[in-house]
This record gives C-alpha cells, structure tokens and sequence, in this order.
C-alpha cells in the first residue's frame, strides 16, 4: 500500500504499510488521521496524490476489492434490532469467503451476547462487535478507526489482546488512535501525523530518535537527588557501581518516553 | 494482487435475500415502527368507523368512503413516511456507510427496502380489509375492480417509496426526518381526501392536493370501494383512472431522479 494525499485537510502523507503488520497512525484529534484511513477505505476522494491499497485505486475498488476489506468505524455500526449473531450472519453474506460468525464471536469474546441485540451491550462490548462485523469477511487488511475511545483500562487490555490475536492470524491492520500506550503496546511501526502532515515513520522504540537519545542515569548520593545524560549509559553504570560499595541508592535509567517525543513532534512543551 | 475472482462474490440474488431478511427483522422487531406505521391506520379505521358512523347517499355508509382513503393513508405510511424517517436513521447513526465499506452490491439495499415496503403494506391492506368487513361491514371490491386496487396500489406505492427515499436524504437524522415527514404526511390526508370527502375540501385546497400522489391513490381506490354512482362527486364527474396512473407514473420518474440525484451512503461532511 502506498499513500500520498495531497489536500487541505491532509496535506502531505507519504507511507507504505507492509503486509502483516500493525501500522498505528498516531496524531492529535483533528490531524487527519480519519481523513487519511477514510482515503484509503474508499469513503473519500482525494484532489491529488497516488493511493494504491491492494494493489488498487481506493476511490475505483469494485466489490472484489472491497471483500478483502476489513472497516472499522469510528463512529461504529448503527442501532439495530437484530441480535449480534444474526448481524454477523448478515455481514459475512456479502463476503465470498467469510469466517464463521459463531468462531468470530468467540474470539471478540461475544458468544454470551449471541442473542443479544445491539442495543443491549456496553460500550466496550459494541465496539467489539464493531470488530466483529470486520473481520467476519476474513480480510486481509483491518482498518481500525480509534477502536478504544472510551474504554476503562481493564477493556482496553482485552481488546488489545484480540488484537493481537488477529495479528497471529495474519492480519494486516492500520490503526489510528490517539492513545501513545496503545500505539506502543500494538504497533509494529507508528506514524505521527499532525496538521495533516506525516512528521514521522518508525517503531516505536525509535520514534523521534528516541533509540539514540542520551540516556538519564539518576541516582541518590549524599541525600542529593543526582542525575546525568549520557550516551552510553552501561559503562556510567558501571563506574557507578564502582564508586558504591552496595546498590547503587534509587537507581534509575530512562529513555525519553513516547510521550515526550510525541509531544516534541506534534509542537506541544512537554 | 488481487487474488479474489469476481465470479466467487456471492451473487446478488442470494445478497438481496439476505437484506431482505434483515429489512423484515429490522421493521417488525421495532415497536415504534410497527405502532406507527401498521397500527396506525387500524386505529384509524377502527376510530372513524366507530364514529362517523352515516351514509353518504346512494346506500354507501362513510366507512366505505373511508376504507379507500384509510388504505392509501396506509400505503403512504409504509413507503414514504417509513422509508424517509428508516433511512435518515440509518444514514445519521453509521449503518449506511457500515455497508457502503462492504462488498454488498448496492442494488441490493434498495431491493431488501422494497421487499419491507412490499410485506408491510400487503400487511396493513390485508388487516384493514379484514378489520373493514368484520366490524364494519365493508363492500370489497369484486371483479376487475381487483385489477385497479393492484395497480393502484403498486403504482402508488413505488410513487411514495421512491419519493420517501428521496425525502430522507434532505433530513439530518431520523428524528428530524420523522419531525418533517409526519405532519406533511398528515396535511396530505386531510386535503386529499383521506378523512372526509374529498368534495368538501376547498377548491384551492383541491388543487394543492392533486399536486401529490395521495389523493390520486385516494381516488383511485374509491373507484374500487364505490359504487360509480359515486363517481359523479368526484371533481371531474368521474373517477379519472387513466389521469390516476399518469399521474402516480410521473411521481415515479421524478422520485427515481431525485433518488438517484440525492441518495448518500454518508453523513455530510460538513456536520
């Protein structure tokens, strides 16, 4: 997949999502991230740039290409009167080759609520059937649209196994959300988008040169509180370890954390 | 790397039967719709029969005039009132851009619409006619007068739906859309004769009336209620069949270009 927009909202987008992996898009509200994944899903046309997902021209993808789709919106599926599994059966009729909507319960942790309507299911349980309703159709690449907006910690630490889950699947996913945790629990690689601009493309570990960011070494001497940026933080350990006849008091590496360098690149004082 | 052959998609026949399936679930699990749209024009007809309870000459008791308006009223409610306000609401909460983010054909929306619309108003003609018989001792029609209340009826029907398709795509919401639709729905009945004899509404009123589909719906159902001698109240001196179908085809046409001019799978933009 190759994306390069080219208009007001989003203005400069240039990635390739390889096959396989999670991709999170990670950006401010109103960066356009939604603008982007709504580019590639087709629901957008775009002034300029090239688009290839699949292999194909979003805004010219038949029903062939739309089956090896998997869509997750924002906004969720609508209030319905049917139950989740005969929604599930439904969706997985316009696919050719659709996963069982019993096992796709199961593995959204639904098959309590098979019965259920809609209308009846917490939030975090709607939004899993929101990923149901996605990969029913056995798609090859996921489109996850800030799928844990509102989730308390313990539904989010599910929902993030089921992602996981659908990895081991073989499922390639593009995610956006705001939630840097979550970007960094998940993503293979991470873009930060902001203002419509793509700043950044890498894993997470490395994400704005935080691999090679000096280190601090903090540590406690004299009743001081006593800190040092370093390079190389294993030998300054070391001579530390030397200087003490024990421990090391309070002892404490850091990297920049994802905040701070996502903070850095999307212009805001950390 | 497309790997997936056209010819694997299932076909749009067996799509449609699914759609189909969800659109009769959707309607009748749904309280609302069901009270609005089905029970409505009962409580109607059992409400007017009960009470407007005299003859309008000729042996014909009111009731028999009200039957052919009753029903119209109730082809007006399950196409256009229940296809504006469902799918405004589908529009405005996502379900509509849910499915245009699958590979259903579209084709196939709009056929589980029709297959709802069509089960719901044989429905609503069935239990009025059952209802106008037992309690009220209605005349039903006989004959070829079976023949106009089918076309009539269809004709009126696809008129309405297609115009109730065209009508949801000017409303923000279901909300609003039932806000809009159902009053208009409402004048509409009370000018085209629906609720009381079409000769007794003004002139002026007459002529706004004959505008729209339902009183052409409405007349064409009391040349199949009535006796012709009936016909003579009517505004031309006669049932004017012929004008009823060129009418009801003309709403078609110009409901199937403002469908296909206005229809979204999408919320604007611009919310």
């Amino acid at each position: 997949m190759k994306c390069y927009g080219d208009r007001n909202a989003v203005d400069g987008v240039d990635l390739d999502i390889r096959r396989g992996e999670i991709f999170a898009l990670l950006g401010p509200n109103g960066a356009g991230k939604t603008t982007t994944v709504e580019v590639l899903e087709g629901y957008r046309a775009r002034d300029g740039g090239e688009v290839r997902v699949l292999g194909v021209d979003p805004a010219e993808g038949g029903r062939s290409w739309k089956a090896e789709l998997g869509i997750v919106l924002q906004s969720g599926a609508g209030d319905s009167q049917l139950t989740c599994l005969e929604l599930l059966r439904a969706q997985a009729a316009y696919y050719p080759d659709p996963r069982d909507p019993a096992e796709v319960l199961e593995l959204v942790g639904l098959t309590e609520k098979a019965g259920s309507r809609g209308r009846t299911l917490s939030g975090g349980q709607r939004r899993r059937l929101d990923v149901a309703l996605g990969i029913v159709g056995r798609p090859r690449l996921l489109f996850l649209d800030e799928p844990t907006t509102g989730f308390d910690p313990e539904a989010r630490r599910q929902f993030w196994s089921l992602i996981r889950s659908l990895r081991d699947l073989g499922t390639t996913m593009l995610l956006t959300t705001h939630y840097l945790d979550e970007a960094e629990e998940l993503a293979d690689r991470v873009g930060v988008i902001t203002r419509g601009r793509l700043v950044e493309v890498a894993v997470p570990s490395a994400l704005g040169g935080r691999g090679q960011a000096p280190a601090v070494v903090s540590w406690t001497e004299d009743g001081v509180r006593r800190t040092a940026e370093t390079a190389s933080p294993t030998a300054f350990v070391a001579e530390l370890a030397i200087r003490f006849p024990g421990e090391v008091p309070d002892l404490a590496v850091a990297r920049p954390t994802l905040e701070d360098v996502y903070l850095r690149m999307i212009g805001e004082p950390s | 790397m497309t790997t997936t052959e056209e010819c694997s998609l299932p076909s749009i026949g067996s799509v449609c039967r699914t759609r189909a399936g969800v659109e009769l679930k959707e309607f009748f699990r749904q309280r609302e719709s069901v009270v609005f749209t089905l029970m409505f024009p009962v409580i109607l007809l059992l409400v007017f029969g009960a009470v407007l309870d005299y003859e309008l000459g000729s042996g014909v008791s009111f009731t028999q005039y009200f039957m052919a308006g009753v029903i119209a009223a109730g082809i007006l409610g399950a196409s256009l009132q229940n296809m504006a306000i469902g799918i405004a609401t589908e529009r405005s909460d996502g379900t509509l851009k849910g499915l245009a983010g699958t590979p259903m054909p579209k084709s196939a929306y709009f056929v589980g619409k029709v297959v709802q619309v069509l089960v719901v108003t044989v429905a609503i003609v069935a239990i009025l006619l059952v209802i106008g018989v037992v309690f009220y001792g209605v005349d039903l029609p006989s004959g070829t007068e079976w023949l106009t209340f089918a076309w009539v009826a269809a004709l009126g029907s696809a008129a309405s739906t297609l115009l109730g398709i065209a009508v949801s795509s000017l409303a923000r919401n279901g909300r609003s859309a039932s806000a809009t639709v159902t009053p208009v729905a409402l004048v509409l009945q009370f000018i085209s004769g629906v609720f009381f004899q079409f000769s007794e509404v003004p002139t002026w009123l007459q002529t706004v009336a004959a505008v729209f589909p339902l009183k052409w719906m409405a007349q064409g159902l009391r040349s199949v209620f009535l006796p012709d001698a009936l016909a003579a109240q009517e505004p031309a001196g006669s049932w004017e069949l012929g004008r009823v179908a060129l009418v009801l085809a003309i709403w078609c046409v110009v409901g199937l270009v403002l469908c296909v001019r206005t229809f979204r799978w999408q919320d604007r933009v611009d919310r």
